[in-house]
C-alpha cells in the first residue's frame, strides 16, 4: 500500500493531560515502563493509555468499551470509531463486573464473585513495586517474570493496545501498525482485487 | 425466537404470504433501523478490539455462560464461560460468519444407506428428505441471502437447478497458491460459494475484500447475513422485530402452543400469544428453551454435533497478506469422499469407513491474535514484523464431519444460572473416533499439500482437542461455531423430536427453523442448509395454512 496513512486524533482524554481514568500518577508510571518492556516502542504508542482507558472506562460517557463505526476516517468517509456506542443496562452489568469485580452486589454474583481487572491489576502493580519505573531493564524483567499470572494479563492488553485501533488508547500515531507495516482498518476503501489476488 | 438466518427465512415466507409476526431476539440490534428497516445501522466497523475480544455481537460470557463437561466423570460441569457461542444479536449467527455457503452433496442425506453403519456409539441415519426435496429451496436461499459462486468449478458438487447469483470475487493470494498445490497433488480445489457480493446485489454494495470478515459484522453490508429477508419481512409493516427480549417459556395447552413468556430489557415478564411458534435460536438455545419450557421428549437436546475442525498451517519464504480479501476464496471437498486411501486408513483404525470434510485455504489474518502468541521481550517486535504466524502463514480448516451420538447433548446446568435466573445450557462432548481418525488422515494430507506449496514448516492442530487445558482456543471445547443436531429431524417419533418439516411430534405448532434439526453434521457449513430447511418448513406452513 503506498497510501499514506491519514491520521485523525480519535478523542481528547488521552492526550491532553488532564490526568489518567484509573491510574494513580505511580501506578501509570509502572505500566507504562512494563509495558515498554513487555513490547518495545510501547511507551511511544501510549499502550499505557489502552489499559488505563479498559480500567477507567465507566469515567466516560458512553463507557470507553465499543468504538464507534463504520469507519474511522484514515481510509476515507467520516471519522465515526470515536464516537463510542452506548452500553444497555445488561451490558453496563458484565462490563461493570468485569473491570470493577462483584463487590458483593448481588446482581453481579449470580454465579458467585468476581475479581475484576481493577483488582488484579491493583495487586499485581504492588507485587512489581512502586520502584519499578525507575528499577534498570534487568531487574524489570526479572520482577515481571516473577509475577507470571499478571505479567499475562499485562502482556494481552498491551498487545491490545499496540496493535488495536488507536481510538481506544493505544497505537498512538498508528505506530503499532506502522511498526509491522500493517494497514489497519480499510474501510470504506478496502483492497482492490489486484492488492488482495496479487503478491 | 432468533433473529438469524433462520427465523428470519421464516418471516420473510409468513410476511408475503400475509401472515402476522413477531420476531423474539435475546442479543442488541445492531442491523437496522426499527423506525425505517430501509435503513441499515453503521455499528459494525473494521475493529479486532471490539469484534474479537470486547463480545460486541454477544453473548457476554459473564451474563449468559454455558457449560462443558466431557462425560460425567467431570462431574456438574469441568468448564463455566463461552462454549462455541455463535452470536447474540439481531441477525444472529449471519452477522459473524464470512459466508462459506456450501450446499450439501446428496449423500449427506443418505449416509447410512451409502457408506453402512460405523459402530454402536454412532447414532448414524438418514435424513426423512433428499438432496432433490431440497434442491428448490437451496436455489431460493442462494438468491435470498446471495450467494457468489461458480456452478461448474467443483466437480463433487450435486447437481443444481441454475447457477449461482453472483460470479466469484477476487482469489486470495495465498489461495492462489495452495490452490495450485493441491491441483499438482490431484485435489480438485474451486472457488468457495459465498455469501459476500461479488457485484452489486439486492440493494447492497459489492465487498470491497477489506479482510475483516470472519467474527465480524460487515461495515458497508455487502455480506450476506440476514438483512435481506429480515427488511422485506419488516417493511412489510406485519412483522415486529423485538431486541433484547428474553423468550423463558414456549406455552403449551392440551398439546398445543399458546405463545410464550419473555423477559424484555427491563427485566420485566410478559406474554405474547400465537397460534405458531418457531425456534430458531440456534442448537444450544433452542433445546435449552424447550427443556425450560417443560417439554419432555428424552431426544431433546441428544445428538449434538460439532464440525471437528483440522487445523493444519505451513510457514512460507513469501508474504501472502492473509488480512486482504474474504478470509477464505477457495475450498476443495475431495476429502468428503472415501478413496482408497482413506479406506485403509479407517480398516487401521478399526472403522468400516470415514471421511472429512470440506477444506478451506486460509491464513490468520488478525494482529492482535498474532501477537499474543509471541513472547514479550526484545524480540516481539521483529517476531511481529517478520510475521511468521500471520503473514507469512497459510493452510487449511477442514470442517470434519462430526459423527451423531447419543451422548453428546445439551441439557441444563444444575447449577449455573443466566443473568436471569434461568438454567444456562451445558453441554456434554466427546468425539467419536470417526472424526479422531478422519482428522489423522486428511490432516497429513493437508500438510503435503503445504509441501509442495513451498512452506518451510508445517504444523497440525484440531479443535477440540482433549489433550489441551480449559480456557485456550484450543481445547476440549470445539470453537468451530458450527453448532447441530439437538432436535432430531425423522418420521419415527420414537426416534428423532421433530417431523420433515420441522414439526415438534408432540406439539406440531411448533416449529424448529435451525440447525437443530440436523440429522447428521456433513462435512458442510450448516447455514445455507438450515436455510434452506426453514424456506421449505415456511412454505409447507403457508401451502397448508396451519
Amino acid at each position: 500500500m503506498t497510501e499514506q496513512f491519514r491520521y485523525r486524533e480519535p478523542s481528547a482524554w488521552h492526550c491532553t493531560g488532564v490526568g489518567h481514568l484509573f491510574f494513580s500518577d505511580d501506578e501509570y508510571a509502572v505500566v507504562d515502563a512494563a509495558c515498554g518492556r513487555l513490547i518495545p516502542g510501547a511507551t511511544e504508542a501510549r499502550v499505557v493509555d489502552y489499559v488505563d482507558g479498559l480500567l477507567g472506562a465507566f469515567a466516560a460517557d458512553p463507557p470507553r468499551i465499543w468504538a464507534g463505526g463504520p469507519f474511522s476516517g484514515r481510509r476515507g468517509g467520516d471519522a465515526g470509531f470515536g464516537e463510542f456506542i452506548p452500553l444497555s443496562k445488561l451490558d453496563e452489568l458484565a462490563w461493570r463486573t468485569r473491570i470493577e469485580g462483584s463487590r458483593g452486589i448481588a446482581e453481579r454474583e449470580f454465579n458467585g464473585p468476581v475479581v475484576g481487572l481493577q483488582e488484579r491489576y491493583r495487586d499485581g502493580l504492588a507485587a512489581l513495586g512502586t520502584d519499578f519505573a525507575t528499577s534498570d531493564p534487568e531487574t524489570q524483567d526479572t520482577r515481571l517474570r516473577a509475577n507470571e499470572a499478571f505479567t499475562e494479563l499485562l502482556y494481552e492488553h498491551a498487545c491490545e493496545g499496540m496493535y488495536g485501533a488507536p481510538e481506544y488508547g493505544g497505537n498512538q500515531n498508528l505506530l503499532g501498525w506502522q511498526s509491522i507495516e500493517f494497514e489497519g482498518d480499510v474501510q470504506p476503501r478496502g483492497y482492490t482485487d489486484t492488492e488482495v489476488s496479487q503478491p | 425466537m432468533g433473529s438469524g438466518p433462520g427465523g428470519s427465512a421464516v418471516a420473510d415466507v409468513l410476511t408475503a404470504a400475509g401472515w402476522s409476526v413477531v420476531i423474539f431476539e435475546k442479543g442488541r440490534n445492531h442491523l437496522l433501523d426499527l423506525d425505517d428497516p430501509s435503513r441499515l445501522k453503521g455499528d459494525y466497523s473494521n475493529d479486532e478490539i471490539k469484534f474479537t475480544i470486547r463480545h460486541f455481537l454477544g453473548p457476554d460470557p459473564l451474563l449468559e455462560p454455558r457449560t462443558f463437561r466431557r462425560s460425567g466423570d467431570d462431574g456438574d460441569h469441568a468448564f463455566v464461560g463461552d462454549v462455541n457461542n455463535l452470536p447474540s444479536t439481531v441477525g444472529g449467527g449471519g452477522v459473524h460468519a464470512d459466508g462459506k455457503l456450501p450446499r450439501f452433496r446428496l449423500d449427506d442425506f443418505r449416509l447410512l444407506d451409502e457408506h453402512g453403519p460405523l459402530d454402536d456409539e454412532a447414532a448414524l441415519a438418514d435424513w426423512p428428505l433428499t438432496y432433490d426435496d431440497l434442491e428448490p429451496f437451496y436455489a431460493d436461499a442462494e438468491r435470498v441471502v446471495g450467494v457468489a459462486g461458480d456452478a461448474d468449478a467443483n466437480p463433487f458438487a450435486a447437481w443444481r437447478s441454475g447457477p449461482y447469483p453472483m460470479p466469484p470475487g477476487a482469489p486470495m493470494y495465498g489461495a492462489t497458491l495452495s490452490a495450485a498445490a493441491a491441483e499438482r497433488l490431484g485435489y480438485h480445489p474451486y472457488d468457495a460459494p459465498t455469501g459476500a457480493n461479488s457485484v452489486p446485489y439486492d440493494g447492497r454494495p459489492a465487498c470491497n475484500n477489506c479482510g475483516f470478515c470472519a467474527f465480524y459484522g460487515c461495515p458497508i453490508h455487502a455480506k450476506g447475513d440476514p438483512v435481506a429477508p429480515l427488511q422485506r419481512a419488516l417493511l412489510t409493516g406485519r412483522a415486529q422485530l423485538r431486541p433484547e427480549t428474553f423468550v423463558s417459556k414456549v406455552t403449551v395447552t392440551n398439546g398445543v402452543a399458546t405463545g410464550v413468556e419473555y423477559i424484555d430489557a427491563e427485566g420485566t415478564t410478559h406474554s405474547e400469544t400465537a397460534r405458531l411458534v418457531v425456534l430458531a435460536a440456534g442448537a444450544m438455545e433452542t433445546p435449552r428453551l424447550l427443556l425450560l419450557s417443560g417439554f419432555e421428549h428424552p431426544l431433546i437436546g441428544r445428538h449434538l454435533m460439532f464440525h471437528f475442525q483440522t487445523i493444519v498451517m505451513g510457514g512460507l519464504r513469501q508474504r501472502v497478506h492473509p488480512h486482504r480479501g474474504r478470509a477464505v476464496t477457495h475450498v476443495h471437498d475431495d476429502h468428503l469422499v472415501p478413496d482408497d486411501r482413506s479406506r485403509t486408513a479407517a480398516r487401521d483404525a478399526g472403522l468400516p469407513w470415514f471421511r472429512g470434510g470440506m477444506v478451506e485455504h486460509c491464513g490468520p489474518g488478525a494482529p492482535i491474535q498474532e501477537a499474543k502468541l509471541y513472547p514479550w521481550g526484545e524480540a516481539h517486535t521483529r517476531s511481529m514484523l517478520e510475521s511468521a504466524l500471520r503473514d507469512r502463514m497459510w493452510g487449511f480448516t477442514m470442517q470434519g464431519e462430526d459423527m451423531p451420538q447419543l451422548t453428546n447433548r445439551v441439557d441444563l446446568d444444575p447449577r449455573v444460572r443466566d443473568v436471569r435466573g434461568f438454567p444456562v445450557a451445558r453441554v456434554t462432548y466427546a468425539s467419536h473416533p470417526f472424526e479422531l481418525a478422519a482428522s489423522d488422515h486428511y490432516g497429513a494430507r493437508l500438510a503435503a499439500i503445504l509441501d509442495e506449496m513451498g512452506a518451510e514448516w508445517t504444523v497440525a492442530t484440531t479443535s477440540p482437542d482433549a489433550a489441551f487445558p480449559y480456557g485456550g482456543f484450543i481445547s476440549p471445547i470445539p470453537q468451530s461455531k458450527h453448532v447441530m443436531g439437538t432436535t432430531r429431524m425423522g418420521t419415527d417419533p420414537t426416534t428423532s423430536v421433530v417431523d420433515p418439516f420441522g414439526r415438534l411430534h408432540d406439539v406440531p405448532n411448533v416449529v424448529v427453523a435451525d440447525s437443530s434439526v440436523f440429522v447428521t453434521s456433513s462435512g458442510y457449513g450448516p447455514t445455507l442448509t438450515l436455510v434452506a430447511l426453514a424456506l421449505r418448513a415456511a412454505r409447507a406452513l403457508v401451502e397448508s395454512g396451519s
